[in-house]
């Protein structure tokens, strides 16, 4: 960041209250009311691979594949960004909406190909939420080692 | 029950998103690598299993809940492998989550096209 | 000394250019529009048959050019050069325009004020005696500036309330030496002003300094005040951004308020979801060439003062932490 001008400060200070805020309010009972649902709706998927005789911690694995389906699903038939535009972080958060940033670049870019359109642009957020995941796992799993020890 | 804490919690941890992206320059990307971090963080410090026992799928189903499938596989393996399983713990439990979303993400990507808007 | 300089950085033509035809094409939502009536064609989709949007955008601007050309009535062979401009990188679909138009071509880059660089330098060309005839074009689409500057269409994020809407179209516009009105009489460049504002979401705020500032060199280097205009018209500042340029035209002395408005307002009804309206180089093209051109050939507006506005940032730019640099150019168009 460069060093601010005492024009431009008194610029920023100006338009500051000329900006309208995010409707926080209405934002955050969107977000809780559609994330609370999306995870009501893994929960049913759950409890499904639960009644089918699996355990609880097993379940967790095919619930995620199912929701990330859908998600992707819901994607491609051009409805997820309708949610989003609503709900924001309620389907931004939820693992749908990490099948949603994976297929919403991917779709796009076919036309640049199918291994530098396709292929690499669906980790454009995917991507980075694999590496920090990772990486601090990583770190996580030395430290308790380290304590182990 | 089940249902009600789902609901509960998952909206919850939606509504931190939501306040972090709009009181902050924070992108819905960055967000997302900051949960998954977040949930990778309070899972070693052993306090996301707690969470998860509340909320089932209210704290596994949001992006959290990735980061603390990766940190509890890496503690397993750590437990059975010793130092190997710091390298194969994470993806070994997060394996169906990743793949399913390559596979049906570039499944999805060839059958369909955007809409223009 | 330059005989047609004026003040520090304003133009006085010797024999005003006159703009003798236009063209706009606008997409479907801007067809929904209140200018809807004022465009030459609105497509039924942002596809317009192509494989490709930023395939589709360089179609409608060649047939922008095209339509101006036929609008015109004179020969191809006529036009000396083409001026045209717009987002893509590369600026891509004025390239791949003139590739097919085959005109001698000057590519320009001034984001969304483009048109009115256009139209500016295309009449220095004229009035210099360099041409008898030439087009200047410019375009947006939609769904490219969104893949370019912002993110795939179908992720699911929210959009601030400080967030513009790209304008899908193509104007065009053919001067010309011929004496007919409306004309070309001053053309005031503009300087590149950054007030510090880093939110590519609030290109308004970023832009408002910028148009003030050409404005109000307009009226200094010219001894022109508000009242000298029937409409004084910005490009895309939406209206977050027209409402500071207002009030800071009037920190500076001039009182605009009775009769300044804003492309980005005029060409979307606010019902349609645009937030704070609408951006884009075909923003003030195709609500200068479609709407402004066909009132003042019918009276109802003899003098305008178009300041069409850009940023002049990147993908890039924004990812390395920089500030929105901006730039306005105001072009004076008259019925004499």
């Amino acid at each position: 960041m460069q060093k601010l001008t005492k024009e431009q400060q008194d610029y920023q200070n100006f338009v500051k209250q000329k900006r309208p805020k995010p409707p926080l309010l209405k934002n955050i009972l969107m977000a809780f009311i559609v994330g609370g649902l999306i995870c009501v709706v893994g929960q049913v998927i759950m409890n499904f691979y639960i009644s089918r005789g699996m355990s609880p911690k097993e379940a967790g694995a095919p619930t995620s594949a199912t929701m990330v389906f859908l998600g992707a699903f819901l994607t491609g038939l051009g409805v997820y960004d309708k949610i989003g535009k609503r709900a924001g972080a309620g389907s931004i958060v939820p693992i749908t909406g990490f099948a949603n940033s994976i297929v919403s670049p991917a779709m796009e870019f076919k036309r640049e190909g199918y291994v530098f359109g396709v292929a690499a642009k669906m980790f454009v957020v995917a991507g980075p939420v694999i590496v920090y995941g990772m990486c601090s796992a990583v770190v996580i799993g030395l430290i308790y080692y380290i304590l182990k020890l | 029950m089940d249902y009600i804490m789902a609901f509960v919690i998952g909206g919850l941890i939606c509504v931190i998103g939501q306040i972090l992206m709009d009181t902050t320059k924070l992108t819905p990307a960055h967000v997302l690598v900051l949960f998954v971090t977040l949930g990778a963080v309070l899972s070693g410090l052993g306090l996301y299993q707690p969470l998860v026992e509340i909320g089932k799928a209210g704290a596994t189903i949001p992006l959290t809940g990735f980061g603390h499938t990766l940190v509890t596989g890496v503690i397993e393996e750590v437990n059975k492998r010793g130092l190997l399983g710091i390298f194969t713990g994470g993806l070994t439990s997060a394996a169906a989550g990743i793949t399913a979303a390559v596979v049906f993400g570039y499944l999805m990507a060839v059958l369909f096209n955007p809409k223009s808007k | 000394m330059a005989g047609k300089k004026m003040g520090l950085q304003t133009i006085r033509f010797q024999n005003p250019p006159s703009i003798i035809a236009t063209s706009s094409i606008v997409g479907p939502k801007e067809g929904q529009g209140p200018l809807k009536d004022y465009f030459d064609l609105i497509l039924n989709d942002n596809m317009y048959k192509e494989k490709s949007w930023e395939k589709a955008e360089r179609k409608i601007l060649k047939e922008a050019v095209e339509m101006a050309i036929k609008n015109s009535n004179l020969p191809y062979s006529k036009i000396e050069y083409f001026i045209a401009g717009d987002l893509l990188n590369q600026i891509i679909s004025a390239g791949f325009a003139a590739r097919e138009l085959g005109f001698p071509f000057f590519g320009i880059y001034g984001a969304c004020s483009t048109a009115a660089e256009g139209l500016g330098l295309g009449a220095i060309i004229i009035d210099g005696g360099f041409a008898d005839n030439l087009v200047v074009a410019t375009s947006s689409h939609y769904c490219t500036a969104e893949r370019q500057y912002r993110f795939p269409l179908e992720l699911g994020n929210q959009s601030p309330p400080t967030a513009q809407w790209t304008v899908t179209g193509a104007g065009a516009a053919v001067i010309s030496s011929r004496p007919q009105n409306p004309r070309i009489t001053y053309v005031t460049t503009g300087k590149v002003i950054d007030m510090g504002e880093t939110n590519p979401n609030d290109m308004g705020t970023a832009m408002a300094p910028a148009a003030v500032d050409t404005i109000v060199r307009h009226f200094n280097d010219t001894n022109r005040t508000p009242d000298d205009y029937d409409l004084i018209v910005t490009g895309d500042l939406a209206s977050i951004g027209k409402d500071i340029a207002e009030e800071l035209i009037k920190q500076k002395g001039f009182d605009v308020s009775n009769k300044y408005t804003d492309c980005g307002l005029m060409i979307f009804d606010p019902q349609q979801d645009v937030h704070a309206g609408g951006s884009g180089c075909a923003c003030a093209a195709v609500v200068t060439f479609g709407y402004l051109y066909k009132e003042m050939m019918k009276g109802k507006y003899n003098r305008i003062l178009l300041v069409a506005t850009g940023a002049l940032l990147s993908t890039t730019s924004t990812q390395q932490g920089e500030t929105i640099p901006c730039i306005a150019h105001a072009v004076a168009i008259e019925n004499l």
